[in-house]
């Protein structure tokens, strides 16, 4: 049982491995800050690995822990989003200048 | 209702996954980019908001405080922030997504030894690697930071014996996996684990220099994303998997790009510690006898650009560490009213980050249609007038074509030397990064303008203005 839900899982992973490298291929130099600084946004993803940790009520090393990692991912997911668009925004301006 | 719950999340984290997926899909191509990044920023708040929902997770006023302190501090920088200091940033993003994976590792097995079940075998193994991907990418994004922010030295640090001792530290890590998988528990055993993998973080980016940053920079981008999908094997969780795979995929994809334009394998790059010095012997190419070089001043720099009929911008890291891009932008303006044709020349790996002379001349209002790629502008060099080159070195160094010892031969560069003149703005006669001398300064052709970029650029600017 174990070990199957782990290989669906592995599948699930490198299948989705590949599908990143088919989405993303040629990409404009332009977009490419963005595009990095998009995606390591989502690798903020770890905040629900997080929340799942830190979901015990009750205080001990691991929930402190869980709780931490809280605040350096929603770092990460926050910032990493806004800065993008911030980015994107002047990407943009100058299309409807053009 | 509750047995609909997890239905509901599970199917949530599937529309999260979508987001994603058409996110970054979109985030290929500059007319939907800003939605891609909106979509997926959504997906990644339906995925936190179903999680609260989660059985397991209880503990509702402790995460909140701890979101709401990540969102402030996360808002506050990204407002914040000059777009001259983005690699820093993104670096610095990155290192705590790192950190949130492996602190999960950490709490997972705190939580397992705290309780009376059985570790199996293979969540020990995910664990011990999830600590070692998420603390490399956290300690290294830390020392790139620093390196970008100029609080650590950016040429490549070595010392003796630097590969075998990183290959005892890779050693010692897994002794102590194979320890803990087979005598059980032993928190300084595990303690031990958690300083070698960020110990390990540090030596890796230390030896890289500054030039090589924007392949660290998507390097790490992409352990971020594999830390994460490691954190998803431990909780078992799909949208995890799916999305830390993504974000893998991408910054190997960005990474690949990098090491293809300085066309050099990713290991070269890694363990190569660029521009030691080691390497003086080819440095160059050019007789000590012949080396002079032609320095002129703002005023007659202006007259040569002003009576050009086109000029060709090649910024570098330089202009980035002067925040020169507006007054570039304001000289080209100045020309362009003269109607000289003005266009960018961008090198892809010039700067720290990939794709950053982009964000900067996208910040100082330049028309992303001007910013001109190698492959296309190469051919346009030879008709081209006069090139400006702000803060580039090494990706206009001529050498990389002919000069078999030179630490970047191979390396496709800017034909800027094919232009009819070349002026070089520049601080000094210092090599660049790489540590390597430009024979570009000593070629016929080149006028060097020494100074601070802003400073000279500016007054290049006011005295086309007044011609």
């Amino acid at each position: 049982m174990m070990t199957s839900v782990f290989m669906m899982a592995l599948f699930i992973f490198v299948l989705s491995i590949f599908v990143g490298f088919e989405l993303i291929g040629k990409i404009p130099p332009t977009l490419h800050t963005p595009l990095m600084s998009g995606a390591n946004a989502i690798s903020g993803i770890a905040i629900i690995g997080a929340l799942i940790v830190s979901g015990p009520r009750e205080w001990n090393l691991a929930v402190i822990l869980g709780l931490l990692a809280i605040v350096f991912a929603m770092i990460n997911v926050v910032g990493g989003f806004l800065v993008t668009d911030r980015m994107l925004q002047m990407f943009k301006k100058k299309e409807e200048k053009k | 209702m509750s047995t609909y719950i997890p239905t509901l999340i599970q199917l949530s984290y599937l529309v999260a996954s979508s987001c994603f997926i058409l996110g970054l899909r979109y985030l290929g191509s500059p007319q939907t980019a800003r939605r891609g990044n909106g979509l997926a920023s959504i997906g990644m708040l339906i995925a936190i908001v179903v999680t609260l929902l989660d059985k397991s997770v209880l503990n509702y006023e402790m995460i909140f405080v701890g979101m709401i302190l990540g969102s402030i501090i996360g808002a506050f920088s990204a407002r914040l922030v000059k777009m001259t200091a983005m690699p820093q940033m993104v670096g610095l993003f990155n290192g705590f997504g790192g950190i949130a994976s492996a602190l999960v590792a950490v709490a997972e097995y705190l939580r397992l030894v705290g309780s009376t079940e059985v570790i199996p075998l293979n969540t020990l193994l995910i664990i011990f690697l999830g600590l070692l991907v998420g603390a490399i990418t956290f300690s290294g994004s830390l020392v790139a930071f620093g390196k970008l922010q100029g609080l650590v030295r950016g040429s490549p640090i070595s010392f003796p014996f630097q590969q075998p001792f990183n290959i005892l530290l890779v050693l010692g890590f897994f002794a102590g996996c194979v320890f803990l998988s087979f005598q059980g528990v032993n928190f300084p055993v595990f303690v031990g684990l958690i300083f070698i993998s960020t110990l390990l973080g540090v030596l890796f980016v230390i030896a890289i220099g500054g030039a090589d940053m924007p392949v660290v920079i998507s390097l790490l981008n992409s352990f971020s994303g594999v830390a994460a999908s490691i954190a998803g094997f431990l909780i078992m969780n799909n949208v995890l998997i799916i999305s830390g795979a993504l974000v893998g995929a991408s910054g190997l994809i960005l990474t690949q790009i990098m090491c293809k334009a300085m066309n050099r394998p990713l290991s070269n790059v890694l363990f190569g510690a660029f521009g030691t010095g080691d390497l003086d012997a080819g440095a160059g190419g050019v007789g000590a006898t012949d080396k002079s070089v032609r320095s002129i001043d703002a005023e007659e720099g202006s007259i040569i650009l002003a009576y050009a009929r086109s000029v060709i911008v090649v910024p570098g890291y330089g202009m980035a560490a002067a925040q020169a891009q507006h007054s570039v932008k304001a000289l080209a303006d100045q020309l362009e009213k003269r109607g000289v044709d003005v266009k960018y020349a961008i090198h892809p790996v010039a700067g720290r980050m990939p794709g950053h002379m982009n964000v900067l001349l996208a910040e100082a209002d330049v028309p992303y249609t001007q910013l001109v790629d190698m492959d296309d502008i190469n051919p346009e060099f030879e008709r081209t007038d006069v090139v400006l080159v702000i803060g580039a070195n090494d990706v206009v160094n001529p050498a990389a074509r002919h000069e078999q010892t030179s630490p970047i031969y191979g390396m496709p560069i800017l034909d800027v030397d094919k232009a009819q003149n070349i002026i070089v703005i520049k601080r000094s006669l210092n090599p660049g990064f790489a540590g390597i001398d430009n024979e570009l300064f000593y070629n016929k052709k080149t006028m060097m303008l020494f100074g601070n970029a802003k400073d000279i650029v500016a007054k290049l600017g006011s005295e086309v203005s007044q011609l």
